[in-house]
């Protein structure tokens, strides 16, 4: 029969070695580019999800978290649990809805203790320094304190009362000699453990707690409050400046001090 | 079953039923103790492991953890902590003496399914369908790892059926079931054997793992061989029989030593004659007097031809 010469042979091997690599990359390339997209999407968290306490940013605790839920057995309450199959958060995480059953911020942190890949940070050793998310008054309209009414319930249960939530007295138009008492959240103590708005008296909660970057705006990095410049440098930042009198709303062209 | 024919008959007849099916009863039984363990604590709070099989904590003190899932963590970007770490490295060296595929083999949930699936697909004698090649599920460990790393985040476990699986049974969410289902049907009419033999890249990294581990199946008697071919029909890997089995004339040693072999065992168990025993990757020198059986070797040559 006379088959074809080795280097014939060694040509056809060859082209069909090649070939089959270059089916191979394509494959891995759009199995990659698939699988890269759907995780692109899953990395969306519902507003309303919130992770547990020592996780990261988002796109982090995915690369983090091998979805064993050992916080979730470690968790002494309803709070934790894993996303299932078809929901918004990524298919196994762990996350908690404040609405449904907030973080109760135990001192020794077991979801903490428990994870053994880093995912939640073991250097959250006190539970007053978690991240979870930021509360915000969402709806004044509704929110009966607004109303002038001494609800207060949001202050009352705040773990971290008067520091993270405080009420903050405003003259009460609506009856010209009341106060309004408004439950301020403030970024720097707020835990976003969610108990405010779990205990919200109101059907759909006027305070709600977002994960941080929805719920926190950013001033621009060339702004300059000319009053903190001045507390910081102890004096005004221009010498010499001439502090001209202000004209206040009702006062009369001549209002000098 | 039938009055016909079937894999292992002959084995039944020499042997006994039970002999005969000695480590499909063994894997079963190991698969379901590691289900039952992790369930022990949800159920009945017997908290002897805590976790699922990506990681979990044995009597609260030794850590376990999936090195596949873990070095998905690290090619994201994370170096996960100590704890992860050293499970991993348990995990790792328990399948590097066991034999890799033996997580499919005896521990990975999904074995049950896929088995069922084949199971009835054979009584249903339903076509193979969809058979790419082996190194599929290589290419798409490939992907696995490649995603992880470009995208930052572990893609696979988004979608990674095995374990979402062992999560749905572990924790009782709901719609997972529908990955196990959506397994089920992928193998029984689009592609026999298609998810664990074809496409699963974690039994792809496991099969890595058995290249070099140390239990393997071995072919030591293999000069009994009558060419029954019962293995070859049990078996969820066939072609890493042939090298080990019919090595006698190509100077090949007795030990099966592909990663894609699982250690399931069932050629141990359908063999009439008692071709194959569990050994050690290094007896792998044919044993001695082997080429002397002639009629034995004509009768390889016939089918191995």
């Amino acid at each position: 029969m006379g088959g074809p010469s080795t280097s014939q042979k060694s040509a056809v091997s060859r082209r069909r070695f090649l070939a089959n690599v270059a089916r191979a990359a394509g494959g891995v390339g759009a199995l990659s580019l698939v699988v890269g997209l759907f995780a692109r999407q899953a990395q969306s968290l519902p507003a309303q999800a919130l992770r547990p306490p020592g996780a990261g940013s988002e796109s982090d605790f995915l690369a983090a978290c091998v979805r064993c839920g050992l916080c979730v057995r470690d968790c002494p309450y309803p709070t934790l649990g894993l996303a299932d199959v078809g929901e918004d958060v990524a298919v196994g995480t762990p996350y908690f809805v404040a609405r449904r059953a907030p973080c109760e911020m135990c001192d020794d942190i077991p979801c903490v203790k428990a994870c053994p890949t880093g995912a939640l940070d073991p250097s959250l050793t006190n539970i007053d320094d978690a991240d979870m998310g930021l509360a915000v008054l969402v709806d004044e309209e509704t929110c009966l304190n607004f109303q002038g009414l001494r609800c207060d319930v949001c202050y009352r249960v705040c773990p971290a009362i008067d520091q993270a939530i405080t009420l903050e007295m405003l003259h009460n138009p609506r009856t010209g000699k009341h106060a309004l008492f408004i439950p301020t959240v403030h970024s720097d103590k707020c835990t976003g453990c969610g108990k405010c708005e779990r205990s919200c008296v109101l059907e759909t909660a006027a305070i709600r707690v977002f994960p941080r970057h929805l719920a926190k705006g950013r001033i621009g990095a060339h702004y300059r409050l000319g009053w903190v410049e001045k507390e910081q440098k102890g004096e005004s930042l221009i010498p010499g400046i001439v502090d001209l009198p202000d004209r206040l709303p009702g006062s009369f062209g001549g209002g000098l001090k | 079953m039938s009055a016909e024919t079937y894999p292992g008959q002959d084995a039944v007849k020499s042997k006994g039923w039970l002999a005969a099916h000695k480590w499909l009863l063994i894997r079963r039984g190991v698969q379901l103790s590691v289900l039952a363990l992790f369930l022990a604590g949800p159920l009945l709070d017997v908290w002897i492991v805590k976790g699922n099989l990506t990681s979990s904590l044995i009597l609260g003190v030794v850590p376990l953890s999936d090195p596949f899932i873990v070095l998905q963590s690290l090619l994201a970007g994370h170096l996960a902590a100590t704890t992860a770490l050293i499970g991993a490295a348990i995990v790792l060296s328990a399948y590097v003496l066991v034999g890799g595929r033996s997580y499919c083999a005896f521990v990975c949930p999904m074995n049950i399914i896929t088995d069922a699936s084949r199971w009835l697909a054979k009584r249903l004698d339903l076509p193979k369908g969809w058979q790419p090649v082996r190194e599929t599920r290589l290419w798409i460990l490939a992907s696995v790892l490649v995603t992880a790393s470009i995208t930052g985040v572990m893609a696979w476990e988004l979608l990674n059926p095995v374990t979402i699986l062992h999560r749905a049974l572990v924790y009782g969410v709901g719609y997972v079931w529908t990955v196990a289902l959506a397994i089920f049907l992928f193998d029984l009419v689009v592609s026999r054997r298609g998810w664990c033999g074809r496409l699963c890249p974690m039994g792809a990294f496991y099969g890595l793992v058995g290249t070099v581990s140390l239990t393997r199946i071995s072919a030591q008697n293999r000069t009994a061989c009558n060419d029954c071919m019962d293995c070859f029909a049990v078996c969820p890997e066939p072609h890493v029989i042939t090298p080990a089995l019919r090595g006698v004339n190509t100077n090949v040693g007795p030990v099966i030593l592909s990663g894609d072999c699982t250690n399931c065992a069932r050629c141990i168990d359908v063999c009439a004659k008692d071709v194959f025993v569990f050994d050690l990757r290094f007896h792998n020198d044919a044993p001695k007097g082997e080429r002397r059986d002639e009629s034995m070797q004509i009768s390889t040559d016939r089918h191995a031809a």
